[in-house]
């Protein structure tokens, strides 16, 4: 009998998801857990399973449709089968409306304006690029302006418009002249002449991943209030430690520096519990996790997003080395797991491989703290009186203030010096 | 030049037609011993005789088809129906046997018939009294639709029409009757299905017709005062539509304001602008917008009626919405 594969939901948050790519076409076979299709939510795109074996009858949205949580994919069934497709995607909207009027109590409370409001600009963005795809060569411009273009060989796109809703008009046309670079008046003549193309301004519609880093980003500045502890760290003997065990794995299973500062975070958060911790204003608590799972911050060409290691704190170096390898990759690839990104109690942000020496970062809520690493870079330092060659790094903690205090921050800043200056520590 | 009303002058291509043509007589309700119900024809029956004045029965269907029969025989009647509203019981006369005689005898026949009507609101006469339904007739090929909005082509028109040997329904609009304006010395005719330049301009082009053409001419003083200098089209037919200088004016303003007295849906200013957007899309630099009668039967209150009539100020705004 005929199934309805619906849009899932992928993470406690997510409301309505964007199928990007069908992986299945209609008319063919599919097991169940192959992949069907990939699908894009604010978070992530994701591998979506066939829950289901048989024949992928219908795709009921096009590539590049966000719908709701719960609405009908794709229909899979026998290859030969008689399907109503209408009552049976019907049926199961009913379904759907049933389920959603027995919690209507929870549903009600759960909509208050800040849930709703932020929605609103992304669906928005959505049809606005949609309908910038529909439109003639992909500007809104008005009939005559697009002859006048070109006529003249005027890219329309390098034209700004003044018509309603920025359509390009006859005087947007006239008033156009090709951008000269902008050389102030009064030079002497025979100055040489900038040959290169101008760049043009690119209009890039916002991936549901930009605007929510944008959303929660500005809310955690406003509301949250940082302080910034910054210490500096004696790394020669992580460098010396890491080279050794290094030596001693295979290609591919190398630790990096990071491991091992989020290996050493774990373990100073056990001591610090008041810094992996989540402040509940509603119940007006603080809640200290049990699970110490460490965000690794990762940057990929959309966007940033944080992968977890669970339980770092009980988990061997080399195993935190191996598992963020893998889901770093994974994101690289847009292929990670709602499994990969969720539950992070504390982040940590290296940008010590771009050379950064030192830098503050955004407390991601709702943790509490968030550790801002830089480059292990050698300088020269001053021990007893003489200047000799030594290996720092800086790090800053951002903390929640509502949470914790600033002497928190250094005593785990001091703390964490513990196993970063003595690393052995990290293996014991 | 005389500066007179639309009343005499369109009394004066009546007067004048029958003097210069006998086949020519005018029937109605109350054409002739009264002088007609907006007094056109006042002291046409004590000149011309009750032979060429004709008061008719209270039916319009008689009005409309002893008419037709009398052009189909070689005379050259004028009916006058008392107003727009009522032709609707003559629907058949007018638009199965007017509009299509000459084409279902293959031509054997030729119709001179004109059938006067005022229409139009704006005079309290409440919602069946009131409409504007020109397009209704312009609907059908076969039968000629004019509409003047200015004594001089009143009076013009109206001569040609008589002229004519096509059947023509010539709307007067009722409150037009005591406009006033130029009309040319001596003999003049004014050609048929011709739209022209009522007034030059180079930023709007406003095309409208009858009645509209003297709002317009408000709104386009008004707007002048602002630097903006509107074109208006008097289109004068509706059926031939002329969209000559229609097309010509929009090429150089490239923005159009489409004005009719009349509802919006289906109307002149949907045709109007159909055609431009297939004649002259490649000049379209804003979409053009039309200002019609709200969707209502007219009310019968003073000020609900002329809230659902277009008014000037509607013309104005239009007009800055599209520049």
């Amino acid at each position: 009998m005929a199934k309805v594969v619906s849009m899932p939901k992928l993470g406690f948050d997510m409301a309505e998801g964007t199928l990007v790519r069908w992986v299945i076409s209609e008319d063919e076979p599919v097991e169940k857990g192959a992949v069907l299709a990939e699908i894009e939510t604010d978070k992530a795109t994701i591998e979506v399973e066939s829950s289901f074996s048989g024949v992928v009858r219908r795709h009921m949205i096009e590539e590049g449709t966000t719908i709701p949580v719960g609405e009908a994919i794709a229909i899979i069934g026998e290859k030969e089968e008689q399907i109503d497709f209408e009552s049976l995607v019907g049926s199961e909207k009913a379904g759907e409306e049933e389920k959603v009027d027995l919690g209507k109590g929870e549903a009600v409370k759960e909509a208050t304006p800040e849930q709703a409001g932020p929605e609103k600009p992304e669906v928005v963005g959505v049809e606005a690029v949609a309908e910038a795809g529909q439109l003639p060569e992909g500007v809104r411009a008005s009939p005559l302006a697009h002859r006048m273009a070109e006529e003249r060989g005027i890219n329309l796109l390098k034209v700004s418009g003044s018509g309603p809703r920025g359509r390009i008009i006859k005087a947007d046309i006239e008033a156009y002249q090709e951008a000269k670079p902008a050389v102030v008046e009064g030079l002497p003549m025979g100055m040489p002449v900038m040959v290169s193309e101008p760049q043009l301004d690119r209009q890039i519609p916002l991936s549901r991943l930009r605007a929510t880093i944008g959303r929660r980003m500005t809310a955690s500045t406003q509301n949250v209030p940082h302080i910034f502890v910054t210490h500096v760290y004696d790394m020669a003997a992580v460098m010396e430690l890491r080279k050794q065990i290094n030596a001693m794995l295979p290609e591919g299973e190398k630790t990096s520096v990071n491991d091992y500062i989020v290996k050493a975070v774990a373990l100073a958060l056990r001591e610090h519990p008041s810094l992996n911790a989540s402040l509940d204003e509603k119940e007006g608590e603080i809640l200290q996790h049990g699970q110490i799972n460490v965000g690794v911050a990762v940057a990929t060409d959309n966007g940033l997003l944080t992968v977890v290691s669970h339980d770092c704190d009980r988990k061997p170096l080399r195993l935190i080395s191996a598992e963020l390898k893998l889901m770093a990759g994974r994101v690289r690839q847009g292929k990670v797991r709602p499994e990969d990104i969720e539950g992070s109690t504390f982040t940590v942000s290296n940008l010590g491989m771009f050379g950064v020496e030192h830098f503050t970062a955004i407390i991601n809520p709702p943790e509490a703290a968030i550790l801002a690493v830089g480059a292990v870079r050698e300088v020269a330092v001053v021990v007893e009186g003489e200047i000799k060659p030594g290996l720092r790094m800086s790090t800053t903690l951002s903390v929640d203030h509502r949470v914790s205090d600033g002497a928190d921050g250094a005593q785990f800043l001091q703390t964490l010096a513990k196993y970063l200056e003595e690393p052995l520590r990290l293996m014991i | 030049m005389a500066r007179i009303t639309m009343r005499e002058a369109i009394s004066q291509a009546l007067w004048e037609e029958m003097e210069r043509d006998e086949r020519v007589f005018i029937m109605g309700e109350e054409v002739g011993v009264w002088g007609g119900t907006y007094a056109v024809t006042k002291g046409f029956y004590d000149h011309f005789g009750e032979k060429r004045v004709r008061d008719t029965p209270i039916s319009e269907a008689v009005i409309v088809g002893s008419a037709i029969g009398a052009a189909l025989t070689g005379l050259r009647p004028v009916a006058e129906l008392m107003t727009i509203n009522f032709a609707f019981v003559a629907m058949d006369h007018i638009v199965n046997e007017a509009a299509k005689l000459h084409y279902m005898f293959g031509g054997q026949f030729r119709l001179p018939l004109v059938i006067r009507a005022p229409g139009g609101g704006g005079r309290q006469l409440a919602a069946t009294h009131s409409q504007t339904p020109d397009v209704i007739f312009a609907h059908f090929p076969g039968l000629k639709v004019v509409s003047p909005g200015t004594p001089a082509d009143a009076k013009g028109m109206l001569k040609s029409a008589i002229r004519s040997d096509d059947p023509i329904l010539f709307i007067e609009n009722a409150t037009l009757y005591q406009l006033r304006g130029e009309v040319p010395d001596g003999e003049y005719t004014t050609p048929l299905g011709k739209s022209r330049v009522h007034r030059p301009g180079r930023d709007v082009t406003i095309v409208t017709y009858s009645k509209m053409v003297d709002l317009s001419t408000k709104a386009a003083e008004q707007l002048s005062k602002d630097g903006i200098e509107a074109e208006i089209i008097d289109l004068r037919s509706l059926r031939p539509l002329d969209m000559e200088p229609v097309i010509e004016s929009f090429k150089k303003t490239n923005r159009a304001v489409l004005v009719e007295e009349g509802w919006l849906s289906y109307g002149v200013g949907a045709e109007v602008a159909a055609r431009i957007y297939e004649q002259a899309l490649d000049y379209v630099d804003a979409p053009i917008k039309r200002v019609a009668q709200k969707e209502v039967p007219l009310p019968y209150n003073r000020n609900l009626e002329q809230m659902a009539l277009p008014q000037v100020e509607d013309i104005v705004k239009a007009v800055k919405e599209v520049l």
